[in-house]
């Protein structure tokens, strides 16, 4: 008599509060981890001890941060980096090309392109170490076609460590490219192409003209996902190769914050650092779903 | 001559493109090759023989390695790291995309928006606070503590890979399951589950890579010197031998040793994952 009506509301109260249920878990890792640390930078760089032992809201991080040679230093260095997304997209669309058009053993080639993208990073920073180094094959290869005069310690030079950098991270991560853009290439459909085939599109026509347009979305995917690592990923390259030397020459936004969060021990300065970094990401991607945005609108 | 239908400038083509492929292949796989061979020869003969192949292979190094580094503990931490924090992470987003893709809930659209966002979150951004969360409720340099970072990473991308699967699975098959008097959990359980075994392999391995490979976190929260998992645990011992070459390529090569074999067991399961998202 009591339970008989109880029965179907609570199947109902049960009904509605499932999916929260099975969510609650993932729900309180995101909060622990991503949530509450990215309310704690805005806290921790903006309120510092006052008079009287209050926290006072203050813009001091930031204005030391933003004075600081260093960070400008780390944030060209960033930027350097981004220089070699350009380079990275071109090569493996190329390479992606290359592939697609039936080449025997493309599988083989695949296989090998993207063989570096699974090294671990320390791995391969310190295998280039050895490699770049004063006695590195680099330097012998210069030497026995008679340039041995170019031969240096790369990453020890303070003009040429960031590049030689860049260079690294193209290896491990031109696979990432080739990898997505031939998986599009293979999912596009041949009559297109045909087409373009039989009213004579030469090779150049048909890439530029029917391939390319086609892949405008996963292109413009791993171009932003590039200037994301450039900008914020790029730690473990660095400290595992030259921790930011010679002097400062290959210092990043990442290692700024590292150092002053876990070297300087000034939380405040870190925190400034993760919030400028979200900034510009954040930042990034507004301009970039705008300019998607338009760009369908005019198309 | 067998003369056929082929023009110079075609076979020239064709010899260029291979010419190209094979020594860009060389390239990307030299660092590896370099690695192996290294840490074949003995010191000796490393000084006088530094890019050739070893003329008599060694494996003095691995024996050297694993006896005074302390490299077999920073393996098993790495292996229990990677382990617990995968399994966790799956386990957790499958609920979670089983949600998003059953039901319809207020929501769940932002909750799915929100992982997409999430992704793009440099860790690095989050450190400082974690840090002094950990130290707050004593797990810092543990593995419990570093794992459970992991876990929260690694979920907005298992969300978003097991959403995209768990919608293309035949919702027929759901709802004579529900008539049969199947509970929503059973659906999941006896269903959604076994049919989605390649989505879980993809998931692993993508996973997997990432913690067994990952520094920072690893470097921040774990600073014991018996405590270091691998990565970090290599630069280390990098910086104590880093002029016996040899050495230092054969723990390296060791590091990376478990993710070839991956690689070599499911080269697809990696590609899959890696174009997941991007692709479609």
């Amino acid at each position: 008599m009591t339970t008989l009506p109880r029965t179907p509301a609570r199947l109902r109260l049960w009904q509605s509060i499932e999916p929260y249920v099975y969510l609650l878990p993932a729900a309180l890792f995101l909060a622990i981890v991503f949530i509450y640390p990215i309310v704690q930078i805005f806290r921790l760089s903006l309120f510092r001890p006052g008079e009287g032992g209050q926290l006072a809201l203050s813009l001091d991080f930031y204005q030391l941060v933003l004075a600081d040679k260093i960070f400008w230093r780390s944030a060209a260095n960033n930027g350097i980096l981004m220089l070699s997304v350009p380079l990275m997209t071109i090569a493996a669309l190329v390479i992606a090309i290359l592939l697609f058009e039936h080449v025997r053993g493309w599988k083989v080639y695949r296989s090998a392109v993207f063989l570096p993208y699974i090294l671990a990073i320390p791995t391969v920073a310190t295998t280039f170490l050895y490699l770049f180094g004063r006695e590195g094959i680099v330097n012998s290869l210069l030497a026995s076609v008679g340039l041995g005069f170019a031969a240096q310690d790369w990453l020890g030079n303070q003009a040429l460590v960031v590049p030689t950098i860049g260079l690294m991270i193209i290896y491990r991560e031109l696979g990432f490219g080739v990898v997505l853009f031939l998986a599009k290439l293979m999912s596009l459909e041949k009559e297109i192409l045909e087409a373009a085939e039989i009213d004579g599109a030469n090779w150049w026509q048909k890439h530029a003209f029917v391939t390319i347009p086609q892949m405008a979305f996963v292109i413009e995917f791993f171009i932003v996902v590039e200037i994301i690592t450039m900008l914020s990923w790029v730690f473990a390259y660095i400290y595992s190769s030259t921790q930011g030397g010679p002097g400062n020459a290959s210092h990043v936004m990442e290692l700024y914050l590292w150092k002053h969060g876990f070297y300087y021990r000034s939380p405040g300065m870190a925190a400034a650092t993760a919030v400028i970094m979200l900034t510009v990401i954040i930042a990034l991607i507004v301009i970039q779903t705008r300019y998607r945005r338009y760009s369908l609108e005019e198309g | 001559m067998n003369r056929r239908r082929l023009t110079p400038g075609s076979v020239l083509a064709t010899l260029s493109k291979h010419g190209f492929l094979i020594f860009l292949s060389v390239l990307m796989i030299y660092p590896l090759y370099y690695m192996v061979i290294t840490s074949l020869k003995t010191r000796q003969e490393w000084l006088g023989n530094q890019f050739g192949l070893p003329q008599l292979p060694t494996l003095a190094n691995y024996v050297q390695v694993f006896a005074e580094g302390k490299l077999p503990m920073w393996f098993r931490n790495s292996m229990t790291v990677t382990a617990g924090s995968v399994f966790l992470a799956t386990a957790v987003a499958t609920l979670a995309a089983y949600a998003i893709s059953r039901f319809r809930f207020r929501g769940r659209l932002l909750f799915l928006n929100t992982m997409i966002a999430l992704m793009v979150v440099p860790p690095s951004v989050l450190i400082v606070p974690l840090f002094i969360l950990l130290v707050r409720i004593d797990l810092i340099n543990t593995l419990p503590g570093l794992m459970f970072i992991y876990v929260g990473l690694m979920i907005p991308f298992s969300i978003f890979l097991l959403v995209s699967f768990f919608r293309g699975l035949p919702t027929e098959l759901f709802d004579a399951a529900a008539i049969d008097g199947c509970s929503n959990f059973g659906v999941l359980w006896r269903i959604v589950i076994p049919l989605s075994a390649p989505a879980f392999i993809t998931l692993l391995v993508v996973n997997a890579l990432y913690v067994w490979n990952e520094l920072l976190l690893a470097l921040v929260f774990l600073q014991g010197e018996e405590l270091k998992t691998l990565m970090p645990g290599l630069l280390m011992f990098k910086g104590h031998f880093f002029n016996n070459e040899a050495m230092v390529m054969t723990a390296a090569f060791l590091a990376c040793l478990p993710m070839i074999m991956l690689y070599l067991f499911g080269q697809r399961w990696f590609v899959e994952g890696m174009v997941a998202g991007a692709v479609k």
